[in-house]
């Protein structure tokens, strides 16, 4: 294999497959990105077994062929080098040679055929979303994500099809879900074409990340693919392939309370600021903050013994019987931040039952929170 | 605050009082009987006042425990250790006129000790009452550095106006703590440094107190075996031997570079130590990172019904003594040691602390379950790590609403037995080897 291909396109690249290499791996090939080159075009690789991800770039081909070298190694390099240059790659026996300007590099290689190949072929369901849709349903679900190994079914965001009550009728949609036993949050978006008949899948959290890593310079469409154990994204020239958990997701729905009935309404933002004042107070392991509701007023406090106390009022809307109620102000601030409109609505019950919060003016997101002692 | 004026109590010209081991009273120099108490137990040296890094060692521990609790063994050989296992984990005094050590095969020792009382360890009563004597030691000093459940390292300087009294004397009055308070005799030794400390606790034992004091540390040491030095175990004797180095005095006569160039950073510590000299400070270990408890089991374990009926009492215990520390962790780790001595540990982290037994149980079962292969084992134990503050503990979780009431279940188990004592009540899964009732709650 011998290619020249500009400087930029290969940092740009190998940034993208090289975050899926684990900086330590106990099995070699797996620090290695794969490169093949033919037809007008380099194609990279990276896997961790779990999640593969393979990008194509245009370079220019003197030699078709293939080889495997240290990702960080040739990111590192890549990074190094000024901007604007040529790179020329040539791979000869073991030995992986980059030339650029006056900077030479002699990597070694391992052999191509030692690279794990994740099987491809067609997934079975198929169907296409916009990007703002898959970041919004990534952003506003991936904070609640558990990383508790003993509940493993619970380390990604559950995606699957289902139905909502909209006016009467009931309107199929595309549903994420995410949770850790403290925290859910569930969001939902018109079902595209083609996903009605999909199977409900755990997307890993790793996986999860680097799809969101990727959206930010993806182009608008972002076609998915599914079957029971894998899912694939596929963005412009990126394809990004990922086992799935394999779990039951618990029956979320029975955790989302239906008789609560204080009902406070609050500017998100405002809200958000002012905890995250008085949270400056509350010991940094429990981060606890209490709301206290009387009558239109929430008065938020939190009290530490080394650091002293601290409380804040807020006009509100809030009409029920007067209520305490604790929260891990860390949790408010994540949900609260997803919260676009001007309103949050927080439904509540009691100081130890779990409290809905929703956007007022977009119905598609739905959190609930564990309150804490306080 | 005023600095403690320690040179106050450095030794002084002419020789100062002398001190009564058994009462702790001054006796005037050149006494030989306590003139409070009459014992003749009398400790006179010239640094004795002065001297302030102590260890301190519990005599013959798990022996001594076990004729605490059973007085009509007092005068009997007691071995503690055996069953299949065969060694000896501790022996008393009485067992040790026969000839009993400990470590040694049991065959061996019951050969030289026909008549020995034979007791099997009973690790969480003497880890207890380990704790006990680390409380009395804590009273004394915050500088205490435990090295095993029985022993310890004491630095009392600065405690002379606190105690109204030097270390050597604040030290018997422990001593009498201990055996009055816990019922067991403890050894201490009392010099300048941790390793002349540690050496010196040996001097006297049983219920002794011995001094090295500074200006005989170099004549004490001369002729000392290398092997007393703090990390000269069989091997690194074995080397110096065969370099010609038996005694210390030869390693002080030994060119320090010398002794680093052969054997290392360890050679620091050979020339260092020849002279006396330790520059470790007494460093209390850090609050508990992790709270655990293992047991050894008579016979090998394979089967996961009958490692689960072992687990259960250790998660208990755990729990109890979170509860009782105020803490909780979310960290868990079981520990399983195979048949042939081979470690497996195993880690889990929760989604929020906990100081329930149930929730210990649980994660540990499921770690477990994966271990019980058919490997005989014979030893399980539970730790807890990533401790916090325990009102943080066991927050309700959306995903498992029986968690709440389970909490309330094993409070209600804990106030019955803080009333009627700990057999008063147990669960079912804590009833001995009997397979479990599966219960899915």
């Amino acid at each position: 294999m011998k290619i020249t291909i500009e400087r930029a396109a290969l940092l740009r690249s190998l940034g993208h497959v090289q975050s899926v290499v684990e900086r330590r791996n106990t099995i070699p090939i797996l620090s290695n990105v794969l490169l093949r080159a033919e037809n007008g075009e380099l194609a990279l690789t990276a896997t961790d077994m779990d999640l593969e991800i393979v990008e194509s770039v245009p370079a220019e081909i003197a030699r078709p062929g293939s080889a495997t070298a240290p990702a960080h190694t040739l990111y590192d390099i890549a990074r190094k080098l000024p901007d604007g240059s040529q790179v020329e790659l040539d791979a000869t026996g073991d030995l992986l040679t980059l030339r650029s300007g006056r900077s030479q590099f002699k990597l070694g290689t391992l052999p191509v055929e030692d690279f794990p190949a994740m099987s491809g072929g067609d997934m079975g369901h198929r169907f296409a979303l916009s990007a703002a849709d898959l970041k919004m349903l990534i952003d506003r679900t991936k904070f609640a994500i558990s990383t508790e190994e003993t509940r493993y079914y619970l380390n990604g965001i559950y995606v699957h099809a289902s139905k909502t009550k909209a006016g009467g009728a009931d309107v199929p949609v595309l549903r994420a879900v995410a949770t850790d036993g403290h925290r859910l949050a569930r969001v939902e978006m018109p079902l595209p074409d083609g996903a009605s008949g999909i199977p409900g899948v755990i997307v890993p959290r790793k996986t999860v990340l680097e799809v969101r890593k990727l959206l930010d310079e993806a182009a608008d469409r972002i076609e998915v693919q599914l079957s029971e154990t894998k899912v694939r994204f596929t963005f412009d020239s990126i394809t990004l392939t990922s086992k799935l958990i394999d779990g039951t997701f618990p029956d979320y729905e029975r955790v989302i309370p239906t008789g609560n009935d204080k009902v406070m309404e609050v500017d998100p933002k405002l809200f958000a600021a002012a905890v995250d004042r008085v949270a400056t107070i509350s010991t940094e392991k429990s981060r606890a903050v209490k709301l206290s509701l009387d009558r239109n007023v929430l008065t938020l406090s939190a009290n530490s013994p080394e650091a002293g106390s601290a409380t804040e009022e807020l006009e509100v809307s809030y009409g029920a019987a007067a209520l305490e109620i604790g929260f891990n102000s860390r949790y408010l601030l994540d949900i609260t931040q997803q919260i676009e409109g001007d309103g949050a609505r927080f439904t509540m019950a009691d100081a130890g039952s779990p409290t809905i919060v929703r956007d007022v003016a977009d119905g598609s997101a739905l959190y609930v929170l564990m309150p804490m002692r306080v | 605050m005023h600095p403690v004026d320690v040179s106050a109590a450095r030794p002084e010209a002419h020789e100062p009082d002398g001190l009564c081991r058994d009462c702790g009273a001054a006796v005037p120099a050149d006494t030989r009987r306590c003139p409070a108490c009459r014992s003749g137990r009398v400790l006179h040296h010239p640094e004795l006042h002065g001297l302030a890094i102590a260890h301190l060692d519990c005599d013959a521990f798990y022996a001594s425990v076990e004729k605490r609790d059973r007085p009509e063994l007092a005068d009997k050989p007691v071995i503690v250790g055996g069953g299949q296992r065969g060694v000896v984990s501790a022996c008393c005094y009485v067992a040790r006129m026969y000839g009993v050590r400990s470590a040694m095969p049991m065959f061996k020792a019951l050969a030289a000790c026909p008549d020995a009382v034979v007791i099997r360890p009973d690790m969480r009563k003497y880890a207890a009452v380990g704790r006990q004597v680390r409380a009395l030691m804590e009273a004394v000093t915050p500088l205490v550095e435990p090295l095993s459940i029985d022993e310890a390292f004491l630095d009392l300087s600065g405690t002379e106006t606190l105690h109204g009294g030097s270390p050597a004397r604040t030290l018997v009055l422990l001593a009498r703590r201990i055996e009055t308070e816990i019922g067991v005799t403890a050894s201490i030794g009392l010099s300048h440094n941790k390793f002349l400390a540690k050496v010196a606790s040996d001097l006297d034992k049983p219920r002794g107190l011995a001094v090295i004091g500074r200006a005989e540390t170099l004549d004490f040491l001369a002729a000392k075996p290398v092997g007393l030095i703090w990390g000269v175990g069989k091997a690194l004797r074995a080397k110096l031997e065969a370099d010609g180095l038996r005694a210390i005095g030869q390693l002080r006569e030994t060119d320090p570079a010398l002794l680093v160039a052969r054997y290392g950073s360890m050679g620091h510590r050979l020339a260092e130590f020849a002279r006396g000299e330790d520059r470790r400070t007494v460093t209390p270990n850090a609050p508990a990172k992790s709270i655990s408890a293992e047991t050894t089991f008579a016979r090998d374990l394979r089967a996961l019904s009958d490692l689960e009926a072992q687990l259960w009492p250790l998660c208990e215990e755990v729990a109890g003594r979170l509860k009782k520390a105020g803490l909780a962790g979310a960290g868990v780790t079981l520990k399983l040691k195979s048949a042939d001595f081979k470690l497996r540990t195993r880690s889990a982290k929760l989604s929020s602390p906990t100081q329930l037994a149930d929730r210990l149980f649980r994660t540990g079962r499921d770690l477990l379950r994966a271990e019980a292969d058919g490997t005989p084992y014979r030893l399980i134990g539970i730790g807890c790590g990533e401790l916090v503050d325990g009102g943080r503990a066991d927050p309700p979780d959306l995903l498992d609403p029986g968690l709440a009431r389970r909490a309330q279940v094993e409070k209600a188990i804990d106030a019955v037995r803080d009333r009627l004592g700990a057999a008063a009540i147990a669960k079912g899964r804590g009833l001995g080897v009997k397979p479990r009732r599966q219960r899915d709650d």
